[in-house]
Order: C-alpha cells, then structure tokens, then sequence
C-alpha cells in the first residue's frame, strides 16, 4: 500500500508505463531489424526513416489534438492532394514558393473551417462528416487536374522536401520545431487543457464555463493547418502535385495516433506517444522493405499492427477500471 | 423459510472509492409492507439495485423464497418475480400505455402473434383498478408525470410480481393519487405479495409499513416493527446523531442585489422572476420534475433562454453561454457529478482548475507553480482527502469529489453568485456537514448563494428565502422563518 501511494498518480504512472513500453517496442523492433539488415542501423538510413515518417508525425499532431479533442478527421489524406497540387498550380503560376506555401495552409485552414463547421455547429457525427469531406476533397482534386499530375516547374520548392541544413533534412527540423511547440500547447496553455476538458467529457466542459463549440473548431483548424503543412513537405518530396497524394494516410495516422495512447474516446493521451506510434510504424515499413518483404505483405502487417494498437487501447480501459476497484476494496478492507 | 419471499444475509457492495452497501441484512416477508429508510446516499439504491439484478453483490448471500440464487440480470430478477417501480421512470415514450405495461410479457398466440385486442382490454381493466381514467392507447410522453408514475406502477401489478419494490412512488403524486396507491398497496398486501416501500416521507411509513429496516452510510442500523418507534426515534436511528449539529449555519450579513433575474422563460420553465442578495442563501424547492434543475442550466446559459433576462453586477447576461456567465461571476455544480461535474480521466488539480486555468498566467502559457501552490491552498482549506493533488479524481469519495467541484468555483476571485444543484447528494453524513459549512462561510463572505435541492430539511435549515417551485413556475416564495415542511409541499402541489 506505502508504495502504491508514494507513486501516486495512477494515470500518470500508466501514461509513463506506455510511454516507456512504446519506447521499449521501438528499441526491441530496431534491434531485430539491426541484426536482419546490415543496412537498418546506419546513419543514412536513420535519417531517412526520419524524413520519411516526417509529414505523417507532422500530421499525427494534428491527429493527435483532434482525437484528444473527442473527435476525429478522416479528411487529411484527401487534403494532402487538395491542398499540394492547388499549391504546385499557384506556384506554376508565379514562380513563387512562398506564394505556394500561403495557398496550401489558406487551402487547410478552409478545410478545418469546413469540418469545424459540420462538426459543431451542424452537429454531424465527426468521423461520418469528416469521411464525406475526405470523398469531397478527392473529388475536387480529381475534377480540377483530371486526375493529371501537375509537374513542378519551380525547383526551389522541392528543396523543401530534399534540402538539408547542418545536414540534417529540412522536414525533420520542422517536425521536431512543431512536435516542441504543440507539446507547450498541450501541457503547458489554457488552450490545452480546454482541448483534454471538451474531449473528456463534453457537458462538465460546457457546465465549467468553456466554449466547447470554440474550442473544437480552433481543435480543427489547427489540426488542418498541421495537415496543410504535411502536404506542402509531401508535395515537395514527391517532386509533384500528385491527385491520388495521400491515399490511404488517414489510416497510418489514426493507427500511429491511438497506438501512441491516444485514446479514441477522447480526453487522454500525449503527443509524444503519438509521434513514437508514428515512427513504430515508420521503422516496420522501411524494416519490412529492407528485408524485401512484398508490398502487399506490408500492408497485412500494417492492419494487424492497428488492430493490435486498438486492441491495446481497449485493454488500458479495462485495466484502469479493474486497478481503481481493486485499490478501493483493498483501502476498504484495510 | 418458507416465510420469506426475499432474504438478504450479509450482503456488501464495493464501488471505487465508495463502500456503498456493507454487511446489510433484509428479508421480506408474504403480505407485508417493509419500509426501507435512511439519508441519500445510506444505500437504499444500491440495495434495490441488487435484488432486481442490476448489480452484483461484492459479498452475502441472496434467498428467494429460501433458495439461494442471484441474478445475472434485470431479466432474471423479473422472471422471479421481482418488480421494481424506480424513481427515474421506466417508460418507452413513444409507445402507448398499453404497450409499455405489457411489453415484457405481451399476450401471444402459438404463432408468436400478439393479441392486441387482449392487451388493450386488459390494461382498460388494471386502469380501472387502478382509478386511472386514462385511453390506453394513449401514448405515455402525452401523460404528466404523476400519470406516467401510475403507469409504472400499473405494469408491476399486471406482471403479477410476488415482490414489488418501490422507490418513493409519492413523489409526484397529488393527493388523491397518494390516497387511491395506499388503497392499491394495501389490496396487493391481502393477496399475499411482498412489498419493500423507499421513502423519505414518514408519515406514509408509519401509515403502511409492518416493519422498517434503517440503513446509515452503507450499513445495516436496525430493523424494527413499525409500533416500536415514533418519528423522532427513527430520525436519530437515520442520521446516527442528533440533527441541529448537521447544519452549521451562522448566516451571512445580507447586502445588495447581485443576481436579478426577470421573466425568464424557455421550454421548461416559464416567467421566472427572482433575486438573490449578497450573504444570503436562496432556496429552491418543488417536487420531481417542477423544474429547479431547468432553471439552474437556464440561469448560466447551459440551456438556451428564449425570453427574460439574468443580470449580474449590472450586467445583462447573453442568454446561452456558459463562458459569459462563468466570466460575469456565476459559479456552478451540476446535479450529476459523474455525468456533468468531473473529468474522470483527470486527476485532482485539472478538475479543480480548468474553469480559472487562464488566471494563472505565466510569461508564456501557463504558471503550474502558482496553480499547484492554489489548489494545494484549496485542499487545505476544504480539507479535501487526497494522497496528493495528482490524484485522479475518480479515487477520491463522492464527498471530495463534491469538494473539488466547489472548489472550482470558489477559485474564481470575483465569484459573486454560486448556483449548486442538490448540493449533498450521494455524499456521506460526514461530509454533509462539511459542504453546508462551505456553503454558510461563503455567505458570510459576501457570495450571493442558489440552492436547488430535492431534500427539505437541508432547504429548511439553510436558506434565508425559500422559492417553491411548480410546473416550471414559481409558485410561492417564504422566508425562513415562515417555511415549514407542509407549507413547502402545498405550494408545490
């Protein structure tokens, strides 16, 4: 008993646990692929795991906030291609970067408005309203090119997604700069307590005095924003406006984003577990290349890995509850 | 054994952080009314919880008609003849009368066909019996609540339980309606069914039971024949102590108005009009559904308001949002703090910060020293029982729960009105004593107080004024020194 109460906070010490356990995981699967590949642990390829992970953690932030917020957003795949091949065709245009840069965020945060807006104010269920936006999103892009890539005429905005500083490739300096700064947000701003209050639970937010409403459309906007930057790193990297960019991505963040102990139902979890969910999943594809494994194989492992990472998130539930009942009779009987 | 339609020997309930049911006997015999009383949160719920299958027992034994078993589910519990009236009714909204007192066991031929024609002259017959001149094909949300009570009331009897259970069946009963159940209860009695009767009213104990079992913080007082007891005695077998030291008040000196409140009106409740002056307490009283609830989410903006206005500090509030009422100085605690108060997943300092975090300010975000060193200040002063302020909220005892969620508000260094929606429910005795203490010290501070409250000794011996509340209206308002029990009840009936 002395011991329970000297480490205190039950949830903390479950949130570190997995944390940690999550870290454990990542070190146990770098090993395995260390001692299969003679490729896997070089610095080269480190980094480029890193860059390659890049735009998924930057989006799992986004994810993440979204999620703890008690909602979600099925969209951001479809908003990498809405939002990256609007921005190659502003570039085309003007030949310039940061013309194409401002389009893709504007194109973003009009998205986040629009989610915002069917979620809070048409009080849609999020993850219905968010799948119809992802199918909009596709279809616009797909009507605006013809499902055309639209080739880069300006090489400087590629450098955004292949150029390096201090040798270190620019989407990783943006990852960890966005990864420092919404952590701040999360735990250390009023803003971030509201996003864990409205997503644990909605009518004791309201009741306390907070615009529950407001908060979760800042929530989307933001979350879009950070989508609308994963794009522009993307499109960089693809050296392309691609319309079918992103396919598929709205599964690798979620699974990423509750593999990391963010749960779905909202109100818990950390962005730093979040990113670690996305760079388990990030080193298990470039392992599974590595070893030549068929792609098709990949995407099975990547589907039990999110069943696995759900499951998880059921089991936390579930052991939490047992725990509190099992502390309350001991300090009953005691 | 055989007597017995119900044993219950040694049975305890556990939940975290609350003994709810500890070591409690009862048993139940053919043709009598056994009367359970005891304070909220005594562990009358958790009990009747537990016969109908709802719960299982942490520990005891269950015996129906002297076989031991113990149900899985409600289901079980019905089909061994156990019926429960609970307080929250039961009803299908959208279905008829009919049809809600003979879903479970809806009149069948061989071919899985329901009779209908069977269903609807059956329940013309139990209206009858049942002195309610009502269609039966009506639908049941067309009934005020007092009919819909009568309906629940209607389906124990036509399924024939042998062990019918009820949850203070009175009260929102008129009357008349009161009289024509005690007739009902009193002919189930004769034909030899058991009935547990819940109550806080005890002139209706006194008046129907046999024996009355007291229970007291999750445990087993006593069971006694109804002759053996007065009133007085019974109460101090209830509170385990004399009465007047539960209720601490000293009282505030009263000042100006801080809150005024003109025709307020939305879908529930209807041309509100009252004030509340610095140091004073302010009741709300009414029966089950009048409406104080309503008003108390109408007052912060939690439900919109259709007409009417809320001043505070000379201020006229937007009528639907929680955030400018918070801001103007409106403290709240909701009625439910499970559902409406806490932030499980949270531990103690969030719950008590997050209406305030913004006052905490720090060069960037958010100072947590300055947050750790006030609600550690609060802890104290509250005497709030946690290990450490990291707790989740969850672990803590309804009573310090509660605490925290008043803590919230009294943070806020400009609260002029505090609005507390049945202040001490599913709190213990001891920590009753604790929130009265609270709530009397900030009168005494100058905080202008709305209480909403269901218990009547607790509106009696706190308030300086007294609204009734009825049908959504107000429908009289006393001073303390002019409220009585009966005065409170005949304005709101």
């Amino acid at each position: 008993m002395e011991k329970l109460e000297k480490r205190g906070n039950v949830f903390g010490r479950i949130m570190q646990n997995e944390l940690s356990m999550l870290v454990v995981a990542l070190i146990g699967l770098m090993v395995v692929f260390s001692i299969l590949t003679e490729v896997f642990f070089t610095p080269l390829n480190l980094l480029n795991v890193l860059r390659q992970v890049s735009y998924n953690a930057i989006a799992a932030i986004g994810m993440a906030m979204i999620i703890i917020s008690g909602e979600i957003d099925l969209s951001v795949g479809s908003l990498q291609a809405l939002a990256g091949v609007l921005a190659v065709m502003a570039l085309n245009a003007t030949g310039n970067v940061v013309v194409a840069v401002v389009v893709a965020l504007a194109i973003s945060i009009a998205a986040g408005v629009a989610n915002g807006v069917l979620v809070t104010v048409l009080g849609l269920n999020s993850f219905i309203a968010t799948l119809a936006t992802m199918a909009i999103w596709r279809g616009m892009i797909m009507i605006i090119t013809n499902a055309v890539s639209q080739i880069i005429s300006v090489p400087d905005f590629s450098k955004i997604g292949t150029a390096s500083v201090a040798g270190i490739p620019i989407p990783i300096i943006i990852m960890v700069v966005l990864v420092v700064v919404f952590h701040f947000v999360l735990n250390n701003s009023a803003f971030g307590r509201y996003i864990y209050a409205v997503g644990g639970n909605r009518e004791s937010a309201k009741l306390a005095g907070l615009n529950v409403k407001k908060i979760k459309m800042l929530v989307y906007i933001l979350g879009n924003l950070l989508f609308g930057v994963s794009a522009v790193i993307l499109t960089a990297r693809l050296d392309s406006g691609q319309p079918n960019a992103g396919e598929g991505m709205e599964m690798n963040v979620v699974a990423a984003t509750v593999l990391g102990g963010v749960s779905m139902t909202g109100g818990t979890g950390t962005l730093l577990g979040a990113i670690v969910g996305v760079v388990i999943l990030g080193v298990i594809q470039n392992g599974l290349v590595l070893l030549n494994v068929n792609s098709f194989w990949q995407d099975v492992v990547r589907g039990i890995v999110i069943i696995l990472a759900v499951y998880l998130d059921v089991r936390r539930k579930i052991s939490v509850e047992k725990r509190l009942l099992r502390e309350s009779q001991q300090a009953q009987q005691a | 054994m055989s007597e017995t339609l119900l044993e219950i020997k040694d049975v305890s309930k556990f939940f975290p952080g609350v003994r709810a049911l500890d070591h409690v006997d009862f048993d139940l015999r053919p043709g009598e009314v056994h009367a359970l009383v005891g304070e909220n949160g005594a562990g009358k719920s958790t009990l009747i919880k537990i016969v109908s299958g709802l719960y299982t027992p942490t520990e005891g034994k269950m015996f129906f008609g002297g076989k031991e078993c113990s149900f899985e589910s409600p289901h079980e519990a019905i089909m061994q003849g156990v019926s429960v009236i609970y307080q929250e009714l039961n009803l299908v909204p959208h279905m008829s009368i009919a049809e809600n007192i003979y879903f479970s066991h809806l009149p069948m031929n061989k071919m899985g066909i329901v009779n209908k024609k069977k269903v609807f002259d059956d329940t013309r017959e139990l209206l009858d019996y049942m002195g309610l001149k009502e269609n039966p094909r009506t639908k049941v949300n067309a009934l005020p609540v007092a009919r819909q009570q009568l309906v629940e009331i209607a389906k124990a009897v036509s399924m024939d339980s042998k062990i019918i259970i009820m949850d203070e069946p009175t009260s929102a009963l008129s009357p008349t309606e009161i009289d024509n159940l005690f007739r009902i209860i009193r002919d189930l009695k004769q034909k030899g069914h058991g009935i547990v009767y819940v109550s806080h009213k005890l002139e209706e104990i006194f008046e129907l039971a046999e024996r009355i079992t007291v229970l007291r913080d999750g445990q087993y007082v006593d069971t006694v024949n109804t002759p053996d007891v007065d009133a007085g005695k019974l109460i101090a077998m209830m509170v385990g102590r004399e009465v007047k030291d539960l209720y601490p008040k000293v009282g505030g000196t009263i000042g100006d108005v801080v809150m005024q409140v003109e025709h307020l009106t939305n879908d529930i409740v209807k041309d509100i009009s009252f004030y509340v002056r610095s140091g004073e307490i302010v009741g709300f009283s009414g029966l089950m559904g009048a409406g104080r609830t309503e008003l108390g989410r109408a007052l912060i903006g939690a439900d919109p308001r259709f007409e009417g206005t809320v001043t505070v500090g000379g201020e006229v509030l937007l009528p639907n949002s929680t955030e400018a009422s918070q801001k103007a100085g409106i403290g709240y605690v909701p009625e439910n703090r499970k559902e409406q108060g806490i932030f499980a997943a949270a531990d103690v300092k969030f719950n008590m910060t997050i209406s305030t975090i913004k006052n905490f300010s720090a060069k960037i975000g958010i100072s947590k020293s300055k947050e750790v060193e006030k609600v550690n200040e609060m802890v104290g002063k509250l005497g709030i029982k946690t290990p450490t302020i990291m707790q989740l909220i969850q672990k803590l005892s309804g009573g310090n729960q509660q605490k925290v969620i008043l803590a919230r508000s009294l943070i806020k260094e400009d609260l002029k009105v505090l609005i507390i929606d049945e202040p001490t429910r599913g709190i213990d005795i001891g920590a009753k004593a604790e929130i009265y203490s609270i709530l009397d010290q900030l009168a005494q501070a100058g905080v202008g107080v709305v209480m909403m409250s269901s218990e009547m000794p607790e509106i009696l011996s706190m308030c300086d004024r007294i609204y009734v509340m009825k049908h959504g209206r107000i429908s009289g308002e006393l001073t303390c020194d002019e409220a009585t029990q009966e005065r409170l009840l005949q304005r709101a009936i």
